[in-house]
């Protein structure tokens, strides 16, 4: 039985080493991520070439995207929020074709790696600091001490305010990571015991084929799940995005 | 054969779909149900794994902290043990807010505000 983190491995489709340290190879995983983008621009592109009053199908399904980001944002941020509205929407989009090209077979999650997730997860992170220093100067400090709180508590409240304040970018990117890893090698550890088990079908009096089915069913089951989940963790991570920026951006 | 067997109208149409809701068929709309319901509020899996997410990074973030101070200040190990401890009482809080519904925004106190808040006004709009 192959190994089930196996495909979870980076391979190196294009060699390319501009120095000893800098290596900028097209991977298996970077591949995904250039088809990742080049799906979401023709989609894009193909939908929006005929801007007709009355959509069509693939007007729609953009329309409905961008409907359903514009109130994620006007919802959790507000009006001043429709600002980032391209940051956000790439984001979602980048992240959900992430996962659901992971869900195609023979091809590879680039969400699965912790350090795609966390490099977005970073970016998020000093986009909404940045973002509230810029909005509110020292102000935005303010927030790590609630108002109305004893001065005596600051010293423990401020810096538990802090490290989970710190601790948001890890937390969204080992998310969106684990929940990608786990359920990938799930598929492939059951996947593997159907293999193992109908191996073993005839010389146990058919009890393998039955296990191997009652895997097979598993499998199907988890892969419909997976799919719910892929779309489901797209979704955490931008609404997440969008209460981080809610926070600088109105800073209660 | 009369006509209302093929086409029903929209009120028996309704009835039905409240019937088959396991509503009673005529009552309060029952748009306010599924609201707690979406994504934004995972159940059983989702839920474990949020909670020990948040208190492994928040473990993870604050010994990291800590060691960082000491490597810096030359304290070692105090800024960690100190440190460490605050990042328990962060994950701890951080758990907190994932069991009670609370939104992510920094500030506890501001947070369970908001949500009595929201729960106040939803209690309204429902009497209202």
């Amino acid at each position: 039985m192959a190994s089930p983190v196996e495909q979870f491995r980076i391979q190196e489709l294009v060699p390319l080493k501009l120095s000893e340290n800098i290596d900028i190879s097209l991977t298996n995983s970077a591949l995904m991520m250039v088809i990742g983008v080049f799906v979401a621009l023709l989609f894009f592109w193909i939908a929006t070439a005929r801007r007709t009053v009355v959509p069509g199908r693939l007007q729609s399904c953009a329309e409905i995207l961008y409907e359903f980001i514009a109130n994620m944002i006007r919802d959790n941020v507000g009006k001043e929020g429709m600002r980032y509205f391209p940051y956000v929407f790439t984001l979602f989009v980048f992240v959900f074709l992430g996962n659901f090209i992971g869900m195609v077979p023979y091809s590879f999650t680039y969400t699965s790696h912790i350090v795609v997730t966390g490099a977005l997860a970073l970016t998020v992170f000093a986009v909404v600091t940045v973002i509230g220093f810029a909005r509110h100067g020292a102000g935005y400090l303010r927030m790590f001490f609630p108002k109305g709180a004893p001065i005596a508590t600051a010293p423990i409240l401020i810096p538990i305010e802090l490290i989970s304040y710190l601790s948001r970018p890890f937390s969204l990117a080992v998310r969106l990571f684990a929940n990608m890893t786990v359920g990938h090698i799930m598929l492939k550890v059951l996947a593997g015991f159907v293999v193992s088990l109908g191996a073993l079908g005839a010389a146990s009096w058919g009890l393998g084929y039955l296990g191997a089915f009652a895997a097979f069913s598993m499998v199907a089951g988890i892969t419909v799940l997976e799919f719910f989940i892929a779309a489901l963790q797209a979704y955490v991570f931008t609404i997440l995005t969008c209460i981080y920026l809610n926070d600088a951006i109105n800073m209660h | 054969m009369p006509d209302t067997d093929q086409t029903p109208g929209p009120e028996e149409i309704k009835a039905r779909l409240r019937a088959l809701r396991g509503l009673p068929p005529n009552g309060e709309p029952a748009e306010t149900q599924d609201e707690d319901e979406g994504p934004g509020r995972p159940s059983g899996l989702g839920l474990g794994m949020r909670i020990s997410v948040e208190m492994v990074t928040t473990i993870a973030v604050g010994g990291a902290l800590g060691y960082g101070l000491d490597k810096w200040m030359g304290s070692a190990p105090f800024a960690m043990v100190l440190c460490l401890l605050l990042g328990g009482a962060a994950g701890v809080m951080n758990a907190y807010r994932v069991v009670k519904g609370l939104d992510d925004s920094v500030g506890l106190g501001a947070a369970i505000a908001r949500k009595e808040a929201k729960e106040r006004d939803k209690s309204r709009g429902q009497s209202g």
